[in-house]
């Protein structure tokens, strides 16, 4: 189970909506699976339907995380216009063990719908994503 | 070797030279391929993970691609 506070699982649909029809992408940082940061990342593709992050900013926050002595706990990223489901090739492009991997839909504009996911041998598993009121 | 990886010190057995690919290797660093590697704060070409050998006390970073598509 992924837990996150609402101000970080509304500030990652406001990255989605403010970057549509884009896709966008981030890190979120935490301890144990409770996630308390969010770094927004630049989606170097720019694309409707791919993402690709910087590794200069990968590396940038994966030495704040370590600062703040968090762990990176998930990749997020948006499916501008399709389900909140991990496509083929993301799974194929899943390189980072141990870590969760949210998506956020926009397929339904009014009614966002985000998921966690983890991946072991190639395989997806829903994760439940609890989000933290107050 | 002494080296810092990721932030953690690392001791590494003595060879009388390692590579960045050698490295990865020792770490036994999967699906190296997909790796983005920082020596000492410089970000390294792929085409030079072969040649550049790393030294007592450097610092090394590494990290995987991210990225996806077709969602």
């Amino acid at each position: 189970m992924l837990q996150m506070p609402m101000p970080i699982y509304e500030r990652m649909i406001g990255q989605a909506r403010g970057g549509f029809p884009l896709e966008v992408c981030g890190i979120l940082g935490g301890k144990g699976n409770i996630v308390s940061a969010i770094y927004p990342m630049t989606n170097t593709d720019a694309s409707r339907d791919h993402f690709m992050m910087d590794p200069r900013e990968q590396f940038s926050v994966v030495k704040a995380l370590r600062s703040q002595e968090l762990e990176m706990l998930a990749v997020y990223h948006s499916h501008p216009a399709t389900p909140a489901r991990l496509s083929d090739e993301d799974l194929r492009l899943a390189f980072t063990p141990d870590i969760s991997y949210v998506i956020v839909s926009l397929a339904d504009p009014s009614a966002p719908e985000v998921r966690s996911f983890r991946i072991a041998d190639k395989k997806v598993g829903s994760e439940e994503l609890k989000i933290i009121h107050g | 070797m002494n080296l810092t990886v990721n932030g953690k010190k690392a001791a590494i057995a003595d060879k009388e030279s390692l590579s960045i690919s050698g490295l990865l290797d020792e770490l036994n660093v999967a699906d190296p391929l997909y790796v983005t590697v920082e020596l000492n704060g410089d970000i390294m070409e792929r085409i030079n993970f072969d040649s550049t050998l790393v030294r007592d006390g450097d610092e090394i970073e590494f990290l995987y691609f991210m990225g996806g598509g077709r969602g």
